[in-house]
């Protein structure tokens, strides 16, 4: 399958990936493309310029400051995987960088480039906003709250590039997911989080957009046990329904992945 | 079009490709070097997996412009003409093939598992092994090869 023709550019630094990013009329960033070049090789996506972000040394680090994990937006997933740093302090975060598609899309894709893409199926969305985390870009810091909108849809603005991702370190995390076993995509997946300030719960997967359970998260902040949940299931008339799950069977895994989450935060 | 370097195999290689033209054409197209295999063109199947910079990558997924100034290792590259790398070897040994359309794939792949040190137990093989589709279903003895020939390797 071949793309619609575009004109490629490759950015030395993040000032001209701005720069050239305004000078182009239906520009879009590269950075590991593993969504996006699938996504042109469909023709579901006809970008006229790419500019091309994903080897820009100064976004791909991972480092502790101040009580939180600071990642680079040009990570690469398999990085995030390999990261003691990241095993030690967020260990659910690496074991859902670890399920996310395969190693060699691991080598390619990077966190900026998930969190800007927004696939409704796409991991880390529900880390990042289980984590309560925040996504710092070329303009400003968004959190996690305020950050995914809808359907591919984010708070970012056009141009606007995702620099670094600000991990609070939580309590306990952990990460399940119900896997479409060719893509790896998830069909369901739960991140759930025990911090100083609550219990937050965050579904990927079942829905148009990642989403909070505030049940779920009432639930475990009174016992944070994998039973607290057991009873708690969310209405299927919002999620998604296609050829992999039914919306009522995604309702019915989101239960049990949240189970699977909690069961996986407390057994660490 | 733009000109494209790429260090193929340890030979420095330059060609002119379209913007949108894949790594994996350039490779089976422009340099000849056909045990690259397209098989699902939908980054699941695997059987288009080098070596970029020595990770594993599916060059179905990467333009061929983003590999510019890049080492890229294919299956050609493993060993000299004649002779075979240590997984190569081990597939042969345990008949780890069968149409053999999935085995380049198969093979960057297992080398990239063992260097990550991630073959050590077969559940872990299989797992790491899951952007890898062998459509005769012939795992069995793929993951026997990884298992013995991780042995033979250092990590």
């Amino acid at each position: 399958m071949i793309p619609y023709t575009f004109n490629y550019h490759r950015a030395a630094n993040l000032a001209e990936a701005q720069a050239l990013f305004a000078s182009a009329s239906e520009a879009k960033f590269l950075a590991g493309g593993q969504t996006l070049i699938p996504a042109m090789k469909q023709r579901l996506s006809a970008p006229s310029d790419l500019i091309d972000i994903g080897q820009l040394q100064e976004l791909s680090f991972i480092n502790e400051r101040g009580g939180t994990i600071v990642i680079g937006a040009g990570t690469r997933h398999g990085d995030v995987v390999a990261s003691a740093c990241v095993g030690n302090r967020i260990p659910g975060l690496a074991g859902l960088a670890g399920e996310i598609g395969d190693p060699a899309v691991r080598n390619m894709g990077t966190l900026g480039g998930s969190l800007a893409t927004s696939d409704p199926a796409a991991d880390y969305p529900a880390a990042v906003l289980a984590l309560s985390a925040h996504i710092v870009t070329t303009k400003r810091t968004i959190a996690a709250d305020d950050y995914f909108l809808g359907l591919f849809q984010t708070a970012l603005e056009e141009g606007e590039i995702i620099t670094e991702v600000s991990f609070p370190l939580p309590r306990r995390a952990g990460y399940a997911k119900f896997r479409n076993p060719a893509s790896h995509y998830a069909i369901v997946g739960v991140f759930v989080a025990q911090t100083n300030a609550g219990v937050r719960v965050a579904v990927t997967g079942a829905g148009p957009c990642v989403f909070r359970v505030a049940e779920m998260e009432e639930a475990l902040g009174r016992n944070f046990d994998p039973d607290s949940v057991a009873g708690i299931s969310v209405t299927a008339e919002d999620l998604s329904s296609d050829l992999h799950a039914s919306a009522e069977f995604r309702a019915h895994l989101v239960t049990v992945m949240a189970r699977r989450a909690v069961a996986a935060a407390t057994a660490r | 079009m733009p000109l494209v370097s790429v260090t193929v195999n340890g030979e420095r290689k330059s060609a002119n490709v379209e913007d949108r033209t894949l790594l994996v054409y350039l490779l089976r197209e422009t340099l000849g070097l056909t045990g690259t295999h397209i098989g699902c063109d939908t980054s699941q199947c695997g059987a288009c997996v080098v070596h970029l910079n020595g990770r594993a990558v599916k060059s179905c997924s990467i333009f061929a412009r983003q590999a510019d100034g890049a080492n890229v290792t294919t299956i050609e590259g493993l060993a000299p003409d004649g002779t075979l790398h240590p997984v190569q070897a081990a597939f042969r040994e345990h008949h780890a093939l069968q149409c053999g359309f999935c085995t380049p794939g198969m093979i960057m792949s297992a080398i990239d598992i063992i260097r990550r040190g991630k073959a050590n137990d077969r559940d872990t093989i299989r797992h790491e092994l899951g952007g890898n589709f062998c459509r005769c279903t012939g795992y069995q003895n793929i993951v026997d090869a990884i298992e013995a020939a991780a042995k033979e390797m250092p990590a």
